[in-house]
């Protein structure tokens, strides 16, 4: 470039041959094309990860859209008084020794019998077939109903339960006629039977809330497996880390940034709290099973333990965000304060952290966004389990009972073997996209509605 | 410029307010200021003018202690202010500050409303009992610093929304509310378009009335305009100290001339 300069300075200061404005030079050109080239390179990289997010999202979303929605049976079923309380004392003690198989066969029975009366030819299908189209979660579902009110007995109530996975499958477009040709777990003739039943309206697709509220289930039913564990476990999770990290990560940049001497001390504290920041996830998990597993003897799985694990994690970026608002802050409203007479710690209070507010906010929400899309640190603390029981209220010690989380959920429903749970995998993934999207939002706002102010 | 005629320049205070003796700061290895001896009068604007970086804001800075938020500062000898040592070990500098007032070169209204701006001082020293009489040092405030009329229908909107000039009277008014007995002002007007300067340097004159004011500038007009006192600083030393229409006539140093008639800066 200087080479280029300086061979046309000579020439153009001995004689005065003024060039025209009009015509370019030969080096503006080449500096307007390295430009232009620069540009280019630029829109490239946009368009490729635009596409990458674009391919992305279009996989995630086609294959999880249609985990919010099941296919359902809805027939009348007779609670048969006789075959459900056989001593006929409505004593919930007796009703509770007829176990869901008792259940399961009076839906099979019902709904062969409700096939019939419609008209629908199970010809090609044996009973069993036919029966293989309830869900194993419909019967117990039934039971649970019943014990519940046993003035129910003996009337003619509408069940609607899920279909088992390969008829929602069917339903969905998952399984063809070609699949089920080879598949064991289901037969051609079942789909036609399934067609008949969808023309009559037994078989039907709803909206499933199920998905965000049921617990996991097991592998013989995905259909009924939802995120509802899940959820409550990261919700008490996210709880906590806020309760925890946020007085902690504030105090210690308060301390740092206004208060403490600059010396090696302090150098040191603030290299490990960058090193921090940068320790691989899973470090935290096994610092969590260590400490507070196998020395405090936390319960495992639970929603507190992750949340001292990932609180842990969190605090270096929460300590170097709000560090980072607070200096932003301009010094010269530190001495106005000063000036007029205030204490170190009112300046702090009545002055700089509220002009550091917003940054400190939106600091923590990226900080716990990323704790709730976390994995790693909780496979180690045992947080991927099948658990099919609700935690308890927060107020009842819930945070001790066994929990999962929705990224971890993701990963153990990915892992399995059904493609139902596959598609449930995906759902789950959504579920906690617009989580994170919503935190970024509200970040986004607070940024943008407290800045106004200055 | 030299003839402002509204203006009082003669000396008509005798009480010493703050005496320094010995001063010497530094920051770290280097030294910034080196054996300064003044007294301050009360009642009386006192000027410090020199070159850049001469020390002459580092001396005002010792005389509230505001040096002491810079962690490698030391500050030796000692500065009396009515005869009491403020760099004793038993004196707290946040009180301190409550007496010694102090304006900065750029106008820094805290981002809230003139009425809070203003109340604040007053209310962490309270200096109040009740929200009649905090309003009464507010107004009173605004009045010294000649902004009471242009504020008093929007006390609830942001200081920081005033113009410049007004900005800077709202700080002097912020200043003046914790009823301090020294005013601090470092280059007040060095942020300030000429009319606005005009406005301050004649608030300066009123507020001599109640208090003692030391003023840093840069410019010697300035100093020559608003001060009875005014002291020369040249790298690092106090040169030489006396009546303003003194110094600026018939000074006795010739680094001092030098100075004003605009050879060495």
């Amino acid at each position: 470039m200087t080479d280029a300069t300086s061979s046309q300075v000579p020439a153009a200061t001995p004689a005065p041959a003024r060039s025209s404005l009009l015509t370019q030079s030969a080096l503006m050109k080449k500096r307007n094309a390295a430009e232009a080239r620069f540009k280019a390179y630029g829109v490239a990289a946009i368009c490729v990860s635009l596409s990458v997010l674009a391919i992305m999202l279009w996989t995630i979303f086609s294959d999880g859209v249609s985990a919010f929605k099941q296919a359902s049976l809805t027939f009348p079923v007779t609670l048969d008084a006789d075959a459900l309380d056989p001593k006929g004392n409505r004593d919930r003690a007796e009703m509770m020794r007829v176990t869901t198989i008792g259940y399961t066969k009076l839906l099979n029975a019902q709904l062969l019998a409700h096939l019939e009366t419609r008209g629908i030819s199970t010809e090609g299908v044996t009973d069993k077939d036919v029966a293989a189209f309830i869900s194993r979660d419909t019967p117990a579902r039934l039971r649970d109903m019943v014990l519940e009110s046993p003035e129910l007995l003996g009337q003619t109530i509408t069940v609607s339960g899920f279909a088992t996975g390969r008829i929602d499958g069917y339903l969905k477009g998952r399984v063809t006629r070609d699949t089920a040709a080879l598949d064991t777990n289901i037969s051609v003739a079942q789909l036609d039977l399934a067609d008949r039943m969808q023309d009559e309206g037994i078989l039907t697709t709803k909206f499933n809330w199920g998905f965000l509220t049921n617990p996991d289930a097991s592998d013989q039913r995905p259909e009924a497996a939802g995120l509802g564990v899940a959820l409550i476990g990261s919700a008490y999770m996210m709880a906590l880390v806020v309760v925890m990290v946020l007085p902690l990560g504030v105090a210690a940049s308060i301390y740092l940034e206004e208060f403490a001497p600059r010396n090696r001390w302090t150098d040191l504290i603030e290299v490990n709290i960058s090193n921090l920041a940068a320790v691989p996830s899973i470090v935290y998990g096994i610092l969590g099973l260590a400490i507070f597993i196998n020395f405090a003897k936390f319960p495992q799985s639970s929603p507190l333990v992750g949340a001292l694990v990932l609180t842990l994690m969190t605090l270096p970026t929460i300590i170097i965000a709000t560090r980072a608002a607070i200096r932003a802050v301009p010094p010269s409203i530190r001495d106005a304060a000063l000036g007029v007479g205030a204490s170190k710690m009112q300046t702090v209070f009545h002055h700089v952290l509220p002009l550091a507010a917003p940054g400190i906010l939106t600091g923590t929400i990226l900080g716990l966004a990323s704790a709730l899309g976390e994995t790693a640190p909780l496979l180690l603390i045992g947080m991927v389990a099948f658990v099919a029981n609700y935690p308890a209220g927060p107020l009842d010690g819930g945070v001790l009972d066994p929990a999962t989380a929705l990224p971890v959920q993701v990963y153990s429903w990915a892992s399995r073997s059904d493609p139902a749970f596959i598609e449930r995998s995906a759902g789950a993934i959504i579920v906690l996209l617009a989580f994170l999207v919503t935190m970024n939002i509200i970040a986004i706002i607070l940024r943008r509605r407290f800045e106004r102010r200055w | 410029m030299y003839d402002a005629p509204n203006l009082e320049t003669r000396v008509t205070q005798t009480n010493t307010k703050i005496t320094a003796r010995g001063v010497q700061v530094f920051y770290g290895e280097k030294q910034a200021l080196q054996d300064v001896d003044v007294d301050i009068l009360d009642n009386t604007v006192t000027a410090f003018i020199g070159p850049s970086g001469c020390g002459k804001s580092t001396f005002l800075r010792c005389l509230n202690r505001m040096n002491d938020t810079i962690s490698n500062a030391r500050v030796e000898g000692e500065i009396l202010l009515d005869g009491e040592n403020i760099y004793d070990k038993r004196v707290d500098p946040v009180q301190l500050r409550a007496k010694v007032g102090m304006v900065f070169q750029k106008p820094n209204p805290f981002p809230k409303s003139i009425y809070d701006n203003v109340a604040y001082g007053p209310k962490i020293h309270g200096l109040t009992r009740s929200k009649a009489e905090l309003d009464e040092i507010v107004e009173s405030s605004l009045r010294k610093a000649a902004l009471w009329k242009e504020v008093k229908d929007r006390l609830g909107e942001p200081g920081t929304g005033l113009s410049g000039g007004q900005q800077q009277r709202l700080c002097i008014a912020r200043a003046v509310a914790t009823a301090p007995e020294v005013l601090l002002m470092d280059e007040p007007c060095s942020a300030l378009d000429p009319i606005a300067t005009a406005q301050v340097e004649e608030l300066i004159d009123e507020l001599r009335a109640s208090f003692s004011v030391v003023i840093v500038t840069h410019s010697m007009q300035q100093a020559a305009r608003v001060s009875q006192k005014t002291a020369f600083f040249h790298l690092g030393n106090l040169v030489e100290y006396g009546d303003t229409s003194h110094i600026f006539t018939n000074p006795s140093d010739p680094r001092t001339e030098s100075y004003i008639t605009g050879r060495i800066g």
